[in-house]
């Protein structure tokens, strides 16, 4: 890869849910700009810029990162997923995002999408997680509003309804048809 | 007319705001798209707590690609007036500062560019000379001889100092068994939302107006200060708040002051300009709760029974008292005697400026500060007599038949039953408590109960804050009184419903519950009706009380919500009687449909009847104007201004909290694990339990956080110290424990819907509640926030292992809070003393070793300027250096003074240096220094500090040590870097 | 908070890593993970004219063995070594210590050498280097060198590491038979970094204790197999020797505190694993 100079805007292609995109950017334009400015997606939001707050938290190639600590360029080639990609369809809510409403797991929201971000990633992972290993994950956010314990129960009950979902395949469909 | 079901209010249904928020399509301020051509903001902000501004150098920053505008205090002060304060005082509140800097992270400049990435390369380029001046940040000094005075048209920091008496405090202190106090000085902490302000502003030069997006809170008594700033009418100030806000706690309050930069900003500049806020902005400089300083005496009869209470306040608002300060002093008015039924009342309150932030509305605003003081008190009568604490309690609370009960300072308590509330929470957990705790005890750990009884005021009488001024000045100003809510209902053409109010919701979930309570009304399922609560001040319906702020949703929005709801279906209810051919007191509204109770037959679609006043508007009935839109203003009657006796009903509701905790403090480590909690609450009815249970946990979050972490730190110079999330720690899941919430009624007989506020409450009650368990678990008596380990450990010290004999010299101690840096060293260098004394003095050699320097400038035989380049690890930037020689003993002794300043902040510091012959031709250089650093990298590099002083100072010895013996450089670098 | 202007270039080779490192010297800044650097750099507290992105260069993600060297090259990231199969039995002390490294999401993306070169004093992996009297591999144009813990960790994020040079490889000791190891410390909140980091290591005549978090960097002391008032009155002249920092966090009696009773039970802790 050549040298790319701070001066000027260079093309920075990826997948991001699962789709192609290409943004502008300067060496310096962080993923979270880019994201939300550069391409419209919103969804991930700005808590802090340095790394604590986890708001921005984004998978690349399925492991979850701070967007503020990525820049752009970082992201050419690389599978994206933001919480647009969380739900199955538009007019749908994913398993963990149903669970999330269901437990009033959120208020303001601001903080929500990173949380759902690195939950997606950590169920994945460990479908079978202890209430100490899921406040361990979600430890890695601030909320500010919740007190947190709401988002556990969500995280468990979606993490139950999950290993349900994958003894049982049928199901997979009318479980996340839940409506929104 | 009685609504016929209360069907949808009372349940945990799911929020109609959740499905966008939880896949992304939040609108949040900085999601919303702006005007092509639209500028981004950045803020310089000062480095110094208090210093003049010479002079500010602007012209390489408006040179750099991209920027448009440099607007600084000067330009602001040209088109704006100062903002209009709650005090009648002689301080002028700029929102950016204009000859002189009273805080770090004071706005200084602002720069407009295309792109945020520019405007900050702007701010570097921004050269500002300032003139630091001696800075005060503790309260009480900030009223003592010869503190530096913030504002000197003011006088004195001290800005205002009000006595009050309520019954016969002084009789009753003379009559008492016994007098006992606590002492408190509460930490600064603040709400810390998620989403940091945000402001999109644009005007328009011909019409006058400013157009201003803001994710502001209220309370709207703010536009008029905003208007008056920026010198126009209200109705050319057009606020408007985005549809989502990222949480706010009372902190959005403190937007307002950036409504007017940005605003001028793009006046200036021509275009809309947009700024967000960064957290280092924010926590440097965003809202503080006021930290204050209290002493609270007790008079008490020998059973325990409270007859008068002595308060003695210093409220510390930080360098500006801006609007609506100093309410957090004065919000607590009417219920500084809390649960109890204490009759006689003394108090003293002060209002002092000091070199900090200025302070404005957080969750529990005074709150927090009030209990905290009155519940450590009981808990110490308790100590001190040798009594139960429970019981302490007991014996002062007011009597359960005693409602609406009138405090001894104005509040009339509308409703409450605080025994049934202690009994009900104490029964069943209290025993286990006590168990848990006998039995740690028993295996020798540190365990604890605390208690705490609140009353928490919500919905706001908006003439409290004048409770400040005297009866007279009061009179003179006009009465100031009431708390003004509005709500709209409006009916479409097919019959479709919709409600908007002023509420400025901040993630609270006001459009559910609002879609509950009017559901109610029209007997509709609550997804049918659709809430928009996003504000517009240039088209909706407000007034000055409007906001998100005491609590006041569900009491006072909720309710008029429902006054307009019922409003129109009342009226709806005669139309349908009309068509129906029945009588008005016959017609019911349920399940989507219009009926005539006991007439199967009559009954109509609630659309049909709904939209006929759009389409057949001559078919109204007698009586009937129409039934289009109806917008409801409720102001409670109870809301008086204060009276020639200075009482106060500060509030409207008087909600209930009774907090127990069991906590256990591990004296090694200085940890508290809260081992149980549980939260009592009254807040009268409940129209939704989901959010209640939520406000609730959220509360004790952030009161946990500031029981045990959280405090915006100064330095005794006015250096900031908590700039960033890893220094300002909010609690995260794995510190936030489960609690148990429980409830009872007594509903509100005040409030449309018997509802009272319930958001701040365990604001207030659980900071205390947990120090008194800490308190209980040690077995000590001042108790301070935060607990951190350090000072939790400390409390259960033991004296400390002596250092061993064989251990090297201790460093000089540090008093406490002093957090300047401090070291020595020393050096042999192979030269003569008399060598290095003129290497010290030379110039040229000053250039060769000073770290970092790009040229010295010698302005006289013992000062020099220059240009350097500093860093320490990663951290690395250039500095404009000044160095003074004094004290001189040639060529035996010199003290050095230097100081630096940068974008990376400022810093200074001296040193004594001494030169003593080693006896083989060399020199022993002896060195000790005092620095401390301000500004930026104070903020948010706090750890670094230390270090950094150590390796630049110890390279300029060893530069030194090279340059006098260039033989051996290697080895004494080497040496030197070392030793430092 | 956005960062100063810098060029970027993503090396495919080390050897073109270390040309752009001979070039620019202290004005470029390797970034691997960037969990220390972007902070620096959005807080513009580093403005380096140049940024080297490794992560591109093939094999610097795999862990592997070198007789008893746990070798692990500049590309792994935290979460990788912890992961790693049988690190609870190849080296119990990492396995113990990497939970406590940040959080979840930051392990995900942070790499082991990047936490070395950051060099923070409270940081878990260059305690364990110099607990484990591990070695830093350095390489820059000129030359390879290797250097051991404690002579690459310095001061206060500051080491020994030339503006030329980069980390290519850390390497652990791996658990030797007969040695009990075990890891403790006290932050402010989970996952922050340690008020005191403990990480001990007990052999049959030895005792080994390194703390983190009280001087300007990571410090090892060895003892012989010391116990009751002998062993406390070692740790306090540990606990004083090394001028303990006070800062918002924790005062430097609770840090000495610390070191005498977290200390004490984490040499315990390691001594219960070896017998």
């Amino acid at each position: 890869m050549p040298r790319l100079s701070a001066a000027t805007r260079h093309t920075v292609g990826f997948t991001l849910n699962g789709k192609p995109v290409s943004v502008e950017a300067e060496p310096r334009l962080l993923a979270t700009d880019a994201l939300r400015h550069g391409l419209g997606a919103t969804g991930t939001h700005v808590g802090c810029e340095h790394g604590v707050c986890g708001a921005c938290t984004i998978l690349i190639d399925g492991a979850p990162a701070r967007a503020c600590l990525t820049l752009a360029v970082q992201l050419e080639g690389r599978e994206v997923t933001t919480v647009e990609g969380l739900a199955p369809a538009q007019d749908r809510l994913s398993v963990l995002q149903a669970a999330f409403r269901r437990h009033h797991a959120l208020q303001c929201g601001f903080c929500t999408a990173g949380i759902l971000i690195s939950l997606d990633a950590f169920l994945r992972e460990q479908p079978e997680p202890s209430e100490q290993e899921l406040r361990e994950v979600v430890g890695g956010h601030l909320c500010r509003c919740t007190g947190y314990t709401p988002i556990i129960a969500a995280a468990r009950e979606a993490a139950a309804e999950l290993r349900r979902q994958s003894q049982t395949p049928a199901q997979t469909i009318a479980l996340e048809s839940l409506d929104v | 007319m009685k609504a016929e079901t209360i069907s949808w209010t009372g349940q945990s249904v799911e929020r109609v705001e959740d499905a966008a928020l939880l896949t992304g399509r939040g609108r949040f301020i900085d999601d919303l798209g702006t005007r092509p051509g639209t500028l981004h903001a950045a803020i310089l902000r000062s480095p110094h707590a208090h210093a003049d501004i010479l002079s500010i150098e602007t012209k390489a920053a408006a040179a750099l690609p991209g920027v448009v505008a440099i607007v600084t205090g000067r330009d602001l002060a040209k088109l704006t007036t100062p903002m209009v304060a709650g005090l009648k005082i002689a301080a002028e509140n700029w929102p950016m500062a204009v000859e002189r800097v009273r805080y770090v992270g004071e706005p200084v400049a602002i720069a407009v560019a295309e792109s945020r990435y520019l405007a900050e390369d702007a701010l570097d380029a921004i050269e500002i000379t300032y003139k630091p001046l001696k800075a005060v940040v503790d309260p009480i000094a900030s009223m003592g001889e010869g503190a530096p005075v913030l504002h000197e048209k003011a006088g004195a920091n001290l800005v205002s100092d009000r006595r009050f008496r309520y019954g016969e405090p002084a009789a009753a202190f003379a009559a008492a068994a016994h007098t006992i106090s606590v002492s408190i000085a509460y930490p600064r902490n603040t709400g810390s939302p998620m989403e940091t302000f945000g402001v999109l502003a644009d005007y328009d030069p011909h019409e006058d107006v400013y157009d201003i997006l803001a994710n502001f809170q209220g309370p709207f008594s703010i536009h008029t200060v905003l208007a008056r700033a920026l010198k126009v009418p209200g109705n050319r100030l057009r606020l408007r708040m985005p549809p989502d806000s990222g949480g706010s706690f009372g902190v959005k309050q403190g937007v307002a002051p950036y409504a007017v930069l940005i605003g001028v900003a793009a006046r200036i500049a021509g275009r809309p300009v947009k700024w967000i806020e960064d957290r280092l902005e924010h926590l440097g400089a965003a809202v503080a709760a006021t930290n204050r300083v209290t002493t609270l005496k007790a008079a008490i009869s020998a059973q325990g029974r409270i007859s008068a209470l002595d308060w003695d306040q210093i409220e510390d608002c930080g360098a500006y008292p801006r609007a609506p300060e100093p309410a957090t002093l004065y919000r607590m008015h009417g219920n500084m005697t809390g649960a109890y039924d204490i009759r006689h009342v003394a108090m003293r309150n002060r209002v002092v400026l000091t070199n900090k932030a200025p302070t404005g509305l957080v969750r529990g605003f005074g709150g927090p500060q009030v209990y905290f003081a009155l519940e450590r008190l009981m808990q110490r009568i308790a100590v001190e007599l040798q009594l139960d604490p429970l019981d302490v309690i007991r014996r002062n609370l007011i009597p359960a038949d005693a409602f609406p009960y009138r405090t001894a300072t104005g509040a009339l308590y509308d409703s409450g039953d605080y025994q049934a509330a202690i009994e009900q929470a104490v029964a069943g957990h209290l025993a286990e408590l006590e168990q848990r705790r006998d039995a740690a005890r028993a295996a020798g750990r540190h365990y604890g109960i605390g208690f705490a009884a609140a009353v928490e005021p919500s919905v706001s009488n908006m003439g409290y804050i004048t409770t400040v001024l005297t009866a007279e000045e009061r009179r003179k100003a006009g009465p100031k009184n009431g708390a003004q809510a509005t709500a709209t209902v409006s009916i479409d053409p097919v019959g479709s419903v919709s409600v908007h109010v002023a509420s400025t919701p901040q993630g609270q979930g006001h459009r559910t519950v609002l879609a509950q309570v009017v559901a109610d009304i029209f007997g509709l399922p609550h997804r049918e009706i659709r809430v928009v609560a996003d504000l517009d001040t240039g088209k909706d319906a407000w007034s000055i009380a409007s906001g998100n702020y005491s609590s006041r949703f569900a009491a006072a929005v909720a309710g008029a919500a429902h006054l307009a709801a019922t409003r129109l279906r009342d009226k709806l209810a005669l139309i349908a009687a009309d068509q129906l051919k029945a009588k008005a007191g016959q017609i019911g509204f349920a399940g989507g449909a219009i009926f005539a109770k006991g007439h199967p037959d009559k009954t109509i679609p609630f659309g049909r009847i709904a939209a006929l006043c759009h389409w057949s508007p001559a078919l109204l009935p007698e009586g009937v104007d129409q039934t289009i839109r109806e917008t409801a203003f409720w102001a409670p009657p109870q809301l008086t201004a204060p009276s020639e006796g200075d009482e106060i009903n500060s509030s409207l509701c008087h909600g209930f909290i009774f907090d127990m905790a069991g906590v256990e403090v591990d004296p090694a480590n200085g940890k508290a694990r809260i081992d149980r909690y549980v939260t009592m609450h009254d807040c009268g009815r409940v129209l939704h339990p989901g959010m209640v249970e939520g406000q609730i946990r959220g509360g004790f979050a952030q009161a946990l956080g500031a029981t045990f972490y959280e405090e915006l730190a100064y330095a005794e110079d006015g250096a900031f110290l908590t700039g960033t999330f890893a220094d300002y720690l909010l609690p995260t899941a794995t510190e936030t424990p489960d609690i148990e919430i429980l409830h009872i009624e007594t509903p509100s007989p005040f409030t449309p819907l018997g509802t009272k506020g319930v958001g701040e409450g365990n604001c207030m009650s659980t900071p205390v509640c947990l120090a008194n368990a800490v308190a209980d678990a040690l077995g000590v008596s001042d108790i301070n926030l935060p607990l951190t380990p350090a000072r939790l450990a400390a409390l259960a010290a033991e004296p400390e292992p002596a250092r061993p004999a064989t251990s090297r010299a201790a460093a000089p101690a540090a008093r406490a809070g002093d957090r300047s840096l401090r070291g020595e060293g020393e050096a042999r260098v192979a030269a003569a003393p008399e060598a290095i004394w003129t290497m010290l003095l030379d110039v040229d050699t000053l250039a060769s070793i000073i770290p970092g320097c790009h040229g010295v400038q010698k302005l006289s035989e013992t000062h020099f300027k220059a240009d350097v380049t500093l860093g320490v690890g990663p951290v690395k930037g250039r500095y404009k250096a000044e160095i003074k020689l004094s004290d001189l003993d040639e060529p035996r002794a010199a003290t050095l003074t230097g100081s630096v300043s940068g974008a990376l902040g400022t810093g200074g510091g001296f040193g004594r240096v001494t030169l003593t012959p080693d006896g083989a031709g060399g020199t022993v250089i002896g060195y000790a220094y005092e620095a401390a650093v301000g500004g930026k990298v104070a903020a948010i590099g706090g750890r670094l500090l230390d270090g950094a002083a150590k390796a630049i100072i110890g390279q300029f010895f060893a530069a030194l040590a090279r340059k006098a013996s260039p033989g051996r450089p290697g080895l004494l670098a080497r040496l030197f870097g070392r030793r430092v | 908070m956005k960062p100063a202007p810098f060029d970027y270039l993503r090396v495919g080779s080390l050897d073109e890593a270390l040309a752009a490192l001979a070039e620019h010297g202290s004005e470029a800044r390797i970034i691997a993970g960037g969990q220390s650097l972007l902070p620096m750099l959005n807080m513009r507290l580093a403005k380096p004219a140049l940024l080297i992105d490794i992560m591109g260069v093939a094999g610097l993600g795999e862990v592997r063995r070198e007789g008893a060297m746990i070798v692990v090259p500049a590309g792994v990231r935290q979460a990788a070594l912890l992961q790693r199969p049988g690190l609870a039995s190849e080296q119990p002390l990492l396995a113990a210590a990497l939970p406590w490294l940040g959080h979840y999401q930051t392990r995900a993306r942070g790499t082991v050498c990047g936490s070395a070169a950051h060099a923070d004093p409270s940081a878990e992996i260059p305690l364990c280097l110099v607990a484990l009297d591990g070695e830093v591999r350095l390489r820059s144009r000129r030359k390879r060198r290797v250097l051991k813990a404690a002579d690459f960790f310095s001061g206060m994020m500051v080491t020994d590491k030339a503006d030329d040079e980069l980390i290519e490889a850390v390497a652990f000791p791996a658990a030797r038979p007969g040695t009990g190891y075990a890891f403790n410390e006290v932050a402010r909140r989970h996952g922050d970094f340690a008020i005191v980091g403990c990480a001990a290591m007990v052999e049959a005549g030895q005792i080994h204790l390194a703390v983190a978090g009280v001087a300007d960097k990571s410090e090892r002391r060895s003892w012989p197999r010391l116990d009751g008032s002998a062993l406390d009155d070692a740790l306090n002249a540990f606990a004083w020797e090394l001028d303990a920092r006070e800062d918002l966090h924790a005062s430097a009696r609770l840090r000495r505190d610390l070191v005498r009773t977290l200390g004490r039970s984490t040499i315990e802790e390691a001594g219960r694993c070896l017998a």
